[in-house]
């Protein structure tokens, strides 16, 4: 017998899926060359779910559905509002750039995205191992048919040939690195793993054996070095929107995937994940910085920064358990949800900047490109250079508040080799300053190219997402305490629920 | 609102408007709406004065509310005798600077107003934070606008200029950002400053917080070796920027030992004082030397700042309160008197557009009002009595004398140099006769640049002549300061 309370736990998903489908049927009534009624009606689903997931959240319940199968708490609610707003950003800043590069014949983008924010939700909520692998290949299958949606372009098939062809090979690690945690520990369900583990009756080198696949298939999605290599040829060769759909949304979906696998399945296995993380974590930060700096293409440049942000982000994570410091859990994961949460808001008003500035004929996605945009838009130049900061982690702009949760959480372990690793990062990111200062440098000390238009023409609905992205950068860099308390009681809620 | 809020917000506030109104077809507007901002935010700090106690080493106009609650973070500001001056001086300087660009700057103009005014409201920030965390936000948010002054309005190589002056000083206050998260687990989950200073702290981590805070405290003032991108920077800014810069900014670094270095690890601030009157010596004697031989005239100023700056630290690590007072009656003596040099550079560079000091020769027989105000400057600078430069300088050389009278014979012979350096650029840049066309064509000053020099002229007779009202506000917080610096915090 199916409970109420398993209803209830998967609502939203419901809605999202029929949602889908109905307008995956009524598009194909649609004639309009924007897409405009898909378009409106998937803005209004999203919106919608992205409301009852807040509700959810407020109301702060944990509960569990279908026979402990999915689980709906505060983190999980509060990540699947963010995606689905971020998921609506997207779509707002890409029409218009979809629209120009012949990506609107079907309604495609529309459905596809929502398909793949139902897979983004059902990673946020899986509470067994094979319901978090199913959202992952539901998120990744979307993905890869929307990076091959331009299938005339030759970049963006081999991009998508690329990603598909890796990341296949990573859900295969991670598959393998399930199965053998469900030899060892006889049960595919989180909390019994956890269990399992913890009561330490499971023989050690097996349940290691298989994490190595479990850390290595997750790595691969977060993009952390040595499994970054598809990150920057998928991101410059995608078409733009696409990039930002597969970099916004899916993030909280990575991060929220790692807290359901590492922190409330394999916790126990805590001391040799966070070693294998820390190796992670200074590669993404030593290749990440570095690389970045020789990038002269904006989207690959911002693909290693991202993978540098990535090493920030197992900073928080393997700085949790430490030796006679409880609290350490709630600070480390909840400034690695704020990393998340932060991210993903400065990703999208950068590549909206991007997507804007492209024209029909035009990418705009060399840093080049950029020049002189202080003179051409003041706005634009302003949120980027916001984002900019934010990246770099200068404050008052919200990403400094990210890096500054993640040292804390990182001194306060009081650890020697932590406090290293926390000078270590902070020297990369100065190294990181130095490219996102470049691009500050080249929107407003440069002239403009000859032959730029001086006006820039941008929809209104996307000029005004934008705005409020921008202002929302820096307002959450004034005043940041709101959202890090959202962070911090929803990862209390999760550590309050581990093993049970 | 509190007073201090009102004196970190107001010119802010007035920065965002502009940003958000001003276009360069209403330049002249723009200029209007700036400054009656930056004068409006002088006169909200103006009763922080009058109302000020003296007598206390308590701080004052206190405002506390909780900002970061997951951190701890307070928005918690007030001033004490220390901080005081500065507060005023920033918003006075501020008022300077923009008469001072109301005709050179001419493309953008309303985001160089925004980027003074808010910089403005960030430095009073930094100074009156007392807040770890809220310090360090102000410190370092006060990077973005000098970086675009610097890179936007800046001259040839303001690139290079711009990203040296971000990132040298990010380098340093990253390294303090450590520190401070380390004091902040150390202290059991505070930021408050005051619960610092109550912290004992073993001697390892006392040394090495006080090298960390020295990072990025040395960079800003900037002692030798960590100097070399001061004179890169002031060279490529544009006036305005140069004059904040020497003015406020590499005060920042200064007042960063007061609030940070001293009381916080003052067992390490003991033992490595030595090291620190030996850089204060190198820069104070060594870089005068350089100065000396600058063909540019920014450049020399530059070398000169960094030489005068030196006398500043010098005071604070030889521990008496002579010493200590006299570095902050210096940090404000040299606010005023490096601003009017550069201001001055800024008229010749206006009419002439050369730094060089080849370039001009005779000044003084077609702008004989210029030269006054420009001689007033330089003998300030040397430190001649009855100036403002004399009283710190002084303060200081006595405080060195009686620590140990080599310290003070050697500081005392860098007046020689300061004198040497300045009064050779005046005589070549001034006097003598008309040395080409140039010169020849000169105009001198119109009435808005007159006020603007005379506003520093007044400032800077007026601190020599009277020093009273700048040493006993302070006086109480240095003894107090120096009674917790003497007594050990170690465990």
């Amino acid at each position: 017998m199916i409970d109420k309370l398993s209803w209830l736990s998967v609502y939203p998903e419901i809605v999202l899926l029929v949602m889908a489908c109905v307008i995956a049927l009524v598009d194909l009534g649609v004639k309009s060359p924007q897409r405009t009624l898909t378009y409106v009606l998937t803005l209004l689903t999203l919106a919608a779910v992205a409301a009852l997931e807040a509700v959810y959240a407020v109301k702060g319940n944990t509960f569990y559905g279908f026979g402990n199968m999915v689980v709906s708490d505060p983190m999980g609610n509060w990540l699947k509002c963010f995606a689905s707003i971020a998921m609506m950003v997207t779509l707002v800043y890409g029409r218009g750039y979809a629209a120009d590069r012949d990506m609107l014949r079907g309604g495609e983008l529309f459905t596809l995205g929502m398909f793949a924010l139902l897979g983004i939700f059902v990673m946020i909520s899986g509470n067994n191992f094979l319901v978090l692998y199913m959202g992952l290949e539901l998120m990744t299958l979307s993905s890869y048919a929307l990076v091959a949606l331009r299938r005339d372009n030759a970049t963006a098939t081999e991009a998508a040939m690329k990603y598909f062809v890796l990341s296949a090979m990573a859900s295969g690690f991670l598959l393998y690195g399930l199965s053998m945690m469900y030899g060892a520990t006889g049960s595919l369900d989180v909390n019994e793993v956890y269990r399992a583990i913890a009561s330490r009756q499971v023989n050690h080198q097996v349940l290691v054996f298989g994490l190595v696949f479990i850390v290595a298939g997750l790595a691969f999605k977060l993009g952390a070095v040595p499994f970054h290599m598809w990150l920057p040829d998928v991101y410059q060769g995608a078409p733009t929107a696409i990039t930002l759909l597969i970099g916004a949304a899916p993030q909280f979906a990575a991060f929220a995937i790692c807290i359901r696998l590492l922190v409330q399945g394999l916790l126990p296995l805590a001391i040799d994940w966070q070693q294998m993380l820390a190796l992670m974590a200074i590669g993404s930060l030593l290749v990440g910085n570095l690389a970045a700096v020789a990038q002269t293409n904006l989207k690959r440049m911002l693909a290693f920064s991202t993978i540098s942000q990535m090493g920030f982000l197992l900073l928080a994570l393997l700085a949790a358990v430490v030796p006679g410091r409880p609290l350490n859990a709630e600070y480390a994961y909840g400034a690695a949800m704020f990393y998340a949460i932060t991210y993903v808001l400065t990703t999208l008003a950068v590549f909206g900047i991007i997507l804007l500035l492209a024209r029909a004929g035009h990418e705009s996605e060399e840093i080049t490109d950029l020049a002189g945009l202080n003179q051409r838009s003041p706005l634009f130049a302003g949120v980027m250079a916001i984002s900019m900061f934010s990246l770099a982690g200068v404050p008052p702009v919200v990403g400094f508040y990210a890096k500054l949760g993640v040292l804390q959480a990182l001194v306060s372990s009081q650890q020697t080799s932590y406090i290293v690793l926390a000078v270590f990062a902070v020297l990369m990111s100065l190294v990181g300053a130095f490219y996102y200062l470049r691009i500050v440098k080249v929107m407003y000390f440069d002239a403009p190219n000859v032959g730029m238009p001086t006006a820039i023409v941008a929809p209104a609905d996307a000029r005004v997402v934008l705005s409020i992205n921008g202002a929302l950068v820096l307002l959450l860099g004034v005043m940041p305490g709101g959202l890090m308390t959202l962070c911090q009681q929803a990862i209390a809620s999760v550590v309050k629920s581990l093993g049970t | 609102m509190g007073l201090l809020s009102l004196a970190i917000w107001t010119p802010i506030f007035f920065g965002v408007i502009l940003l958000a109104l001003g276009r360069d077809d209403q330049a002249r507007s723009v200029r209007w709406i700036a400054l009656i901002g930056a004068i409006v935010s002088f006169l909200v700090t103006l009763p922080l004065y009058g109302g000020f106690e003296i007598g206390t080493s308590a701080m004052q106009f206190v405002e506390k509310a909780s900002w970061i609650a997951r951190f701890n973070v307070n928005y918690h500001l007030g001033v004490d005798g220390i901080s005081l001056w500065f507060v005023l001086l920033t918003a006075f300087i501020n008022v300077v600077v923009i008469i001072a660009s109301w005709e050179s700057i001419t493309s953008r103009v309303n985001q160089y107003m925004a980027a003074f005014l808010i910089l403005s409201g960030l430095m009073i920030g930094v100074f009156a934070a007392l807040d770890g965390m809220l310090f360090y936000v102000f410190f370092e948010a006060t990077l973005i606008p000098m970086y675009l002054i610097i890179g936007v309005w800046g001259g040839p190589r303001k690139i290079y200029a711009a990203f040296k002056f971000f990132l040298y000083t990010l380098l340093g206050s990253l390294l303090m950002l450590i520190a401070l998260i380390f004091l902040y687990v150390k202290s059991g989950g505070s930021f408050d400053l005051a619960v610092w200073y109550k912290l004992p702290l073993g001697a390892t981590a006392q040394t090495l917080l006080f090298f960390a805070f020295l990072a990025a405290f040395a960079v800003k003032v900037p002692m030798w070796p960590v100097h070399t991108w001061l004179p890169d920077v002031h060279v490529e800014a544009p006036t305005g920027g140069s004059a904040v810069l020497a003015a406020i900014m590499l005060k920042l670094g200064a007042y960063g030992f007061l609030r940070f270095s001293l009381p916080i690890a003052p067992d390490a601030a003991r033992e490595w004082a030595g090291l620190m009157i030996a850089l204060s010596l190198i820069a104070v004697i060594y870089v005068g030397l350089v100065a000396m031989v600058q063909r540019d005239m920014k450049k020399l100023v530059a070398y000169s700042s960094v030489a005068h700056m030196g006398f500043v630290t010098l005071g604070f690590f030889i521990f008496n309160d002579i010493g200590v007072s006299g570095g902050i009656v210096q940090m404000i003596a040299h606010g005023f008197v490096s601003a009017a040099m550069f201001l001055c550079i800024g008229v010749l560079y206006d009419r002439v557009h050369s730094r060089e000091i080849a370039s001009y020769g005779g000044v003084v027989n077609t702008m004989p009002k210029f030269t006054a105000f420009a001689l007033l400057f330089a003998m300030a600078n040397c430190g001649l009595p009855a100036t403002a430069g004399f009283v710190g300088e002084w303060m200081v050389i006595l405080g060195a004398v009686k620590f140990n009278f080599w310290i003070g014979a050697a500081a005392a012979s860098a007046l020689i140099f300061g004198a040497a350096y300045t009064l050779w650029m005046f005589k070549r840049v001034y006097l003598g006769p008309v040395a080409n066309d140039d010169v020849k064509g000169l105009a001198d000053i119109n009435s808005r640049e007159f006020l603007m020099l005379a506003l520093l002229a007044i400032a800077v007779l007026f601190m020599g002549i009277y020093p009273k009202p700048f040493t006993d506000v302070m006086d109480s917080s240095v003894i107090d300061l120096l009674k917790h610096v003497a007594a050990s915090k170690l465990q």
